[in-house]
């Protein structure tokens, strides 16, 4: 009798514990549509403005696709392409890596050159700050134009080199030394990253300064060993962002090599002699102006793989050099 | 990971459903009667005009109230290829294109982005061969699909100062390659540092728009593509010879003398400013379109100048007087609403003979088909015949159009640039490499 009075005792049990973990699970549920729901706005603009336009671009990548008819799929033979026959791909890679190599360590050199001057400056800091920091509101077309003006062969600059007896340079007109002017219209326009290292340099406690001169360290020495380290961060920023930006480079090798061209045909993109065609600007020529679409797709995808590969060794590399106050990393 | 392999197959193939569909604009031509009772109805048209073009060209698109007083046309200027293509692509197009882009019109047939208009033309009864010069046909159509209509045109001519041609005993503008290089060289002036106080002539590549492979090549009517396609630029001895004569003025003057001389003058940017080098008495001769003219007359420039053929190779003197030529082209894009209006706008634009004449006049453009070449005013006016007979000439054209745009184009001026600078050791196997780029590019798709 005891046993047959479990028995229905203990059917319930189960049945109790089944419905709880339904319960549980549609609760479960509710919450997850619920918080869903919330999330929505944002699921959808990341699958409309990210998801969709990668997967397209990526798809367009592996077909022939003109904009104005039917992507046609072809393989891998846009990357085959780009490896093996297209020699402009090659000129753009050089130039573009020509402007990283000096262009990032420059502006990175130059930013924590100024910034090291203001923690100097007694009176006036903020207008100094100013000032610094003016260009980098410039829009990057208007500053460009601003720098044909100044580069001009019969320009300021030229004039001012005059006066000093030194060579002066064609600038935008000579090959060689075309990308030496976008050092300096780069440097002018190192404002924000100049701002971060002032805040870096002020954030560096003074008792390190105070410790190291007591130690007799020499101001090389402080700056080697106590401002360097502490900046390092700041540093690690500064350089992963240029990089970045390097392989990007586009907006100020665009207007200055098409300047005055009206016609758009007496000044080819890249113009003077394609030291200025740089990846992207190779990209939008395929893309907008040959209607290679599918290739200009393969070109971004290997910019994007490109881009997160060095992203990828810098912060490895950062390990060795980046020193964040407490250890945290 | 098989899992995301199928969501990243279903994105793709998403994607490719999203894109453009191809439309098919190959039916009978749409029919209107214009004379019915219609209810009034907006065209919208779509150019790159701006400001003071923008206005003229809408008050002659506006005109064809007059004929059709049913239609309303609405002008947006701003619009340049990319956003007629997108507006294609995105199925809303424009109901008729504008475009500044002649070099563009292989790929728009190509595809049907701009509908044929052969069949407009035959169902109108419109002679085509009667109605425009030969040369307007070398850039609206590409394997006999008529996209598009010439509305104005652009020729390239020579511009001489007089002045300085007749201080050193010139009475004449050169005709010929030959006399076009003895007399850059004596019209030459050097300050005494050695830098170029007066240019003859400016031979750089990539100095105005004038100077291009085109312009040059066609006086010597070299060769873009042989019979099967093929890129000829170094099979067609045409162009080693012109280049090979435009290295020879660059040397003669010196290279680093002209580069100097034309950076300190602006460089491109003084062709579109009152410092442009022949308005201000700086260049000699030059080779420039017609609407250098109005230029002029806007700069208020107080140089005395005449316009002549562009010289052409010695021993092609029944070459002399064709040229480049090529212009505004107009179109019925493809997805249009409304395409037996649309082309009564484009054969408006393209045929009437007082709008053409009108729009020529304000934009100072030569105007397009014969009966106007014939009818304009502009012709009274000897320095802008000139150009008004260039676009007559059957030997004038454009250059054969690819479905790769300008990049042919492009890719031969840049290494014209560098041959101009001595940075090419061997003119053949540069060409030939070329040759194989642009066959590269093309065979890309």
């Amino acid at each position: 009798m005891a046993t047959v009075a479990e028995r229905p005792a203990a059917v319930p049990e189960k049945v109790r514990l089944a419905e709880r973990r339904r319960r549980r699970r549609r609760s479960a549920l509710r919450r997850q549509g619920i918080a869903l729901l919330f999330m929505s706005p944002w699921i959808i603009g990341f699958s409309a403005f990210y998801v969709y336009p990668m997967a397209a671009s990526l798809y367009f990548s592996f077909t022939r696709y003109d904009i104005l008819s039917n992507p046609v799929w072809v393989g891998l033979s846009n990357y085959q392409f780009m490896f093996s026959s297209d020699g402009l791909f090659w000129q753009s890679v050089r130039n573009t890596l020509w402007i990283i190599a000096f262009l990032v360590p420059l502006q990175v050199a130059f930013a924590i050159g100024s910034a090291i001057v203001l923690t100097r400056v007694k009176r006036g800091l903020s207008l100094y700050r100013t000032v610094f920091f003016l260009p980098t509101m410039v829009p990057l077309v208007a500053a460009a134009l601003g720098w044909i003006f100044l580069l001009n062969p019969a320009g300021p600059i030229n004039r001012f080199l005059h006066l000093l007896h030194l060579p002066e340079p064609l600038w935008f007109y000579d090959p060689h030394w075309t990308k030496p002017g976008l050092l300096l219209l780069g440097m002018w326009m190192v404002g924000a990253t100049m701002i971060l290292f002032l805040a870096a340099l002020l954030d560096v406690p003074s008792h390190l300064y105070e410790a190291a001169e007591i130690e007799g360290a020499s101001p090389w020495q402080r700056f080697r060993h106590v401002t360097l380290p502490m900046i390092s961060p700041v540093i690690f920023f500064a350089v992963v962002i240029g990089v970045i930006s390097g392989f990007k480079y586009f907006t100020e090798a665009f207007v200055i090599s098409q300047a005055g061209d009206q016609t758009g045909l007496d000044h080819p993109i890249g113009y003077p002699q394609d030291s200025l065609r740089f990846f992207t600007s190779h990209l939008y020529q395929q893309g907008f102006e040959a209607f290679h679409m599918g290739y200009a797709a393969a070109l971004s995808w290997i910019l994007f793989v490109v881009i997160m590969a060095c992203t990828l060794v810098l912060i490895r590399g950062s390990r060795r050099w980046v020193h964040y106050q407490g250890g945290f990393r | 990971m098989r899992r995301r392999l199928i969501a990243l197959v279903a994105v793709a193939l998403f994607a490719a459903a999203c894109t453009a569909g191809g439309g098919d604009s190959s039916g009978p031509a749409a029919t209107v009667d214009p004379n019915a009772n219609h209810d009034p109805m907006t065209l919208t048209v779509w150019s790159a005009f701006s400001a003071r073009e923008l206005k003229i060209t809408t008050a002659v698109l506006q005109s064809i109230k007059q004929k059709y007083p049913w239609m309303t046309v609405k002008h947006v200027g701003g619009k340049d290829d990319a956003a007629i293509q997108r507006a294609i692509n995105g199925g809303t197009p424009p109901d008729m294109a504008i475009s500044f882009t002649p070099s563009f019109a292989a790929r728009y047939c190509q595809t049907g982005a701009f509908q044929d208009l052969n069949k407009y033309l035959q169902a109108d009864k419109v002679d085509k061969a009667a109605v425009w010069p030969a040369g307007m046909f070398s850039y609206t159509q590409h394997e006999n699909v008529q996209c598009a209509l010439p509305m104005l045109t652009d020729a390239y001519g020579l511009y001489y100062n007089v002045d300085l041609l007749s201080k050193k005993g010139f009475s004449q503008p050169p005709k010929t390659l030959s006399e076009l290089a003895d007399m850059a060289k004596k019209l030459t002036e050097y300050n005494a540092d050695g830098s170029i106080k007066v240019a003859g002539f400016m031979p750089i590549f990539g100095f105005y728009s004038g100077n291009t492979v085109n312009t040059y090549g066609h006086t010597r009517a070299a060769q873009w593509y042989d019979n099967a396609g093929k890129p000829s630029l170094a099979t067609d001895p045409n162009w080693a010879k012109m280049l090979q004569w435009q290295k020879a003025l660059v040397d003669a003057i010196g290279y680093d003398k002209l580069q100097k001389f034309a950076a300190k003058m602006g460089g491109g940017d003084s062709e579109w400013s009152s410092s442009h080098g022949f308005e201000t008495g700086k260049i000699a001769m030059m080779l420039d379109g017609e609407w250098r003219t109005a230029f002029i007359a806007a700069d208020k420039s107080k140089v005395n100048y005449a316009t002549a053929y562009p010289p052409t190779a010695d021993d092609m003197p029944d070459l002399y007087g064709s040229g480049q030529v090529g212009g505004t082209i107009i179109g019925i894009p493809k997805g249009v609403k409304h395409p037996a209006e649309s082309w009564l706008l484009v054969k408006y634009m393209s045929t009437d003979v007082g709008a053409l004449t009108t729009l020529a006049r304000g934009l100072r453009n030569v105007p397009s088909t014969n009966e106007t070449l014939e009818k304009t005013d502009l012709a009274s006016d000897p320095k802008f015949k000139t150009f008004i007979e260039l676009v007559k000439n059957p030997k004038s054209t454009y250059k054969p159009l690819t479905p790769i745009g300008d990049t042919d184009e492009q890719m031969f001026g840049t290494f014209a640039e560098k041959w101009q600078a001595g940075n090419v050791p061997d003119l053949q196997a540069g060409l030939q490499q070329l040759d194989s780029q642009i066959a590269k590019q093309l065979q890309l798709g």
